[in-house]
């Protein structure tokens, strides 16, 4: 805990380079600009074609009723196509001074030296910078951007991309299908097992600029792939629209770990949609670390399709002043024996507002199911708030359900068990904090929980918003 | 040597300790008895530095010479004084050894203290897997004591407060607890027992008990005190 001292600084990543970008499309979204960000790219027409459909339908959503507070995102005023560097950079040293400042302040490059297998950035809307190593390659493990992917593998593209999560899903799914850019593609073929997790970091760094990365990734049979998302994002005083899709695919016996480390700065709409399917004796597994953003509303869900499937969802999220946290998980059993696990730690201080909104859904025919649900919430003031929204629709009746929530204030009464000890009182929150998100921090890797553990006490030492 | 004059406390508009002086010497046991919610668990939290509790402005506490009023409870723990809770608090996802990694850092070696938790536990009778489970989360009554007796003895303070070490806690388990205490206790400690019972002090035989009644201390002397409190009740002093 000694450590703490080193971070009361202002918030480390909010710095802003100048804007370099090359080109980027007006404010606002119409059909031309769909169709103008479809032919910068090069795509097949088929994927212009879907871009557009999804416009139209994008146009006829309704905004969520429920959740959180959306009504100051201005369509109009985004930015939705931004390309940063004219092409892609395949060393480190031929990147921008400003943009690999920017990594380097982020830490890219040491990540990289712990050998991580692939490191795989995004800068604005492109990937700018990646590196897979020759063991992946020689796998025939494929892991880029997808705008390289829907150029270099466009059969596996149109195979998978939009079938899990269409564009009619939702308002954000439809704007993210019309307009996405970069995101990661991951392809890992029968019985590959990638040992060490591929990681991408996203940034936003352009004023109002909304990203909408598509993330594609299929594990085929057998397979085991454990992929990493870090964000961090400047301060600005307007405010950002993120949006992303996520795709999993995974088949039978394989094993697929999608983690996120979410740290936007607090202006930031996060609006993800997250989906995957499990097949036959599959497991997905979401770790979604909510603690940045104004407004996050994200439900990693995990379609059990196959008998046997497993899926979890084991998410933390903490909200500070003016943040609003809306996450959960949706499980859907389709299938016999298929189980789900779901286990969300919530914290609220300053003034913040966390939300657990929950599905649970087994259908006729899902028999010898089990569910498990378990929210806790902490809060750390009395200006705080937490919600709990979980729904759960059985329709079998062999199935075992577990659900469990509770709600704990951080009472006086404890911290001055820990300061009695002779840690102090700004230590002692962190550390029952670090406890009580503990059984999920011990499922992500090391440097990653170190990191999540150091941001929120970054968050909870009031230095930050 | 902690000494308090005129201590005063209350809760909101309620006085719970009403001027209270008296000097705790070092190399002595204590034992503070007196009927439920006379006050001396308030006094031993409040020598803690509880937040809850307010001070007033005519008091002093002033342990080894120094004022410690306005010090935090990190602070005066630094300064060597422990207060062994009469109810302790559950942490979850916080092991034991964690916990005093925690309060020692950059003090003890975190191999050493591990050492020492496990020394500690074995003489307790404490098995070793308690100890890597989240402290006092649903531990019984005995357990969670030794557990802060572990900590008192690994922090190794000056000044100790045992509030109600003895409650909760079977026989052969009081027995255990009690010897180690008076293992722990050296010419420059002072420890100060409250209790409601005499059992414990059999074992430790207290040097002077203090008694406190409705907020005020009524009656000192030698153990013998405990005897007759034991005998006449506290109505009958």
């Amino acid at each position: 805990m000694n450590q703490s001292n080193d971070l009361q600084f202002d918030y480390k990543y909010g710095f802003s380079m100048p804007d370099t970008s090359i080109f980027q499309t007006k404010r606002g979204i119409s059909p031309e600009i769909v169709y103008q960000i479809s032919k910068i790219k090069n795509e097949p027409e088929w994927m212009t074609a879907k871009r557009l459909r999804a416009y139209e339908i994008f146009l006829t959503k309704k905004m969520p009723s429920w959740g959180a507070d959306l009504s100051k995102i201005d369509f109009d005023d985004i930015v939705y196509f931004i390309r940063a560097t004219d092409k892609q950079q395949n060393s480190w040293e031929d990147l921008p001074a400003e943009i690999k400042e920017t990594y380097d302040r982020i830490g890219v490059p040491e990540a990289e030296k712990k050998f991580l297998a692939g490191v795989s950035a995004q800068y604005e809307s492109e990937v700018v910078y990646e590196s897979i190593t020759k063991e992946l390659t020689k796998d025939g493990v494929i892991f880029c951007d997808m705008d390289t992917a829907l150029l270099k593998y466009p059969e596996i593209v149109k195979e998978y991309f939009g079938t899990l999560i269409p564009a009619t899903d939702n308002k954000f799914a439809a704007l993210n299908s019309a307009v996405w850019s970069g995101g990661s593609f991951v392809y890992v073929p029968k019985g590959v097992q990638v040992k060490l997790p591929l990681q991408a970091y996203f940034r936003i760094n352009a004023e109002r600029f909304g990203q909408f990365e598509r993330t594609l990734i299929i594990a085929e049979e057998g397979s085991i792939v454990h992929y990493i998302e870090g964000c961090t994002a400047p301060i600005y005083v307007t405010d950002s629209l993120h949006s992303a899709v996520v795709e999993i695919f995974v088949k039978k016996n394989a094993r697929v770990r999608y983690t996120t480390v979410q740290n936007w700065s607090n202006n930031v709409y996060n609006l993800v949609t997250k989906r995957a399917k499990a097949e036959e004796n599959a497991v997905m597994e979401w770790i979604d670390c909510n603690i940045g953003s104004k407004v996050t509303m994200k439900y990693p869900s995990v379609y059990l399709m196959g008998e046997g499937a497993k899926g979890e969802v084991l998410s933390i999220a903490y909200a500070g002043a003016d943040q609003h946290q809306d996450a959960g998980a949706k499980m859907i059993h389709f299938a016999p024996n298929t189980s789900s696990r779901i286990v969300s730690k919530s914290i609220s201080k300053h003034g913040g507002r966390t939300s657990y909104r929950g599905l649970v859904q087994v259908m006729p025919g899902a028999t010898n199911s089990s569910v498990f649900v378990s929210c806790d919430a902490l809060l750390m003031d009395e200006n705080s708030r937490s919600d709990t929204y979980p729904t759960m629709k059985i329709k079998e009746n062999q199935v075992e359900v577990q659900h469990e929530a509770t709600v704990e204030k951080l009472g006086e009464e404890k911290l001055f068990y820990l300061t009695s000890r002779g840690i102090s009182k700004n230590d002692a929150e962190g550390i029952l904090v670090n406890g009580f998100i503990e059984p999920v921090t011990r499922e992500i890797p090391l440097e990653y929980s170190i990191e999540l553990n150091r941001l929120m006490q970054l968050e909870m030492s009031g230095s930050v918003g | 040597m902690l000494t308090l004059k005129n201590l005063s406390v209350s809760i909101g508009d309620k006085k719970i300790l009403k001027k209270i002086t008296y000097t705790f010497e070092p190399g002595k046991i204590y034992a503070i008895m007196g009927p439920n919610g006379s006050g001396k668990s308030t006094l031993a939290a409040t020598v803690m530095g509880h937040p809850l509790y307010s001070v007033s402005s005519k008091s002093k506490i002033i342990f080894n010479k120094k004022n410690i009023d306005k010090l935090s409870p990190d602070e005066r723990a630094k300064s060597g004084i422990f207060l062994s809770f009469q109810t302790p608090l559950s942490l979850s996802g916080i092991t034991i050894y964690q916990f005093m990694r925690y309060a020692l850092t950059g003090r003890m070696d975190p191999l050493e203290i591990r050492q020492k938790v496990q020394e500690f536990a074995k003489k307790l009778k404490i098995s070793e897997d308690m100890l890597s489970r989240s402290l006092n989360d649903g531990f019984s009554g005995g357990e969670k004591k030794k557990m802060e007796v572990i900590q008192a003895a690994i922090l190794d303070p000056q000044f100790v407060f045992f509030d109600e070490i003895d409650t909760g806690v079977d026989v052969d388990a009081l027995a255990t607890i009690a010897k180690f205490i008076k293992k722990m206790h050296s010419p420059e400690k002072t420890f100060v027992i409250i209790t409601h019972y005499n059992r414990i002090l059999k074992y430790l035989k207290p040097d002077r008990i203090l008694v406190i009644k409705e907020g005020m201390l009524v009656k000192e002397g030698n153990w013998k005190l405990a005897q007759v409190i034991e005998k006449k009740g506290y109505d009958n002093l």
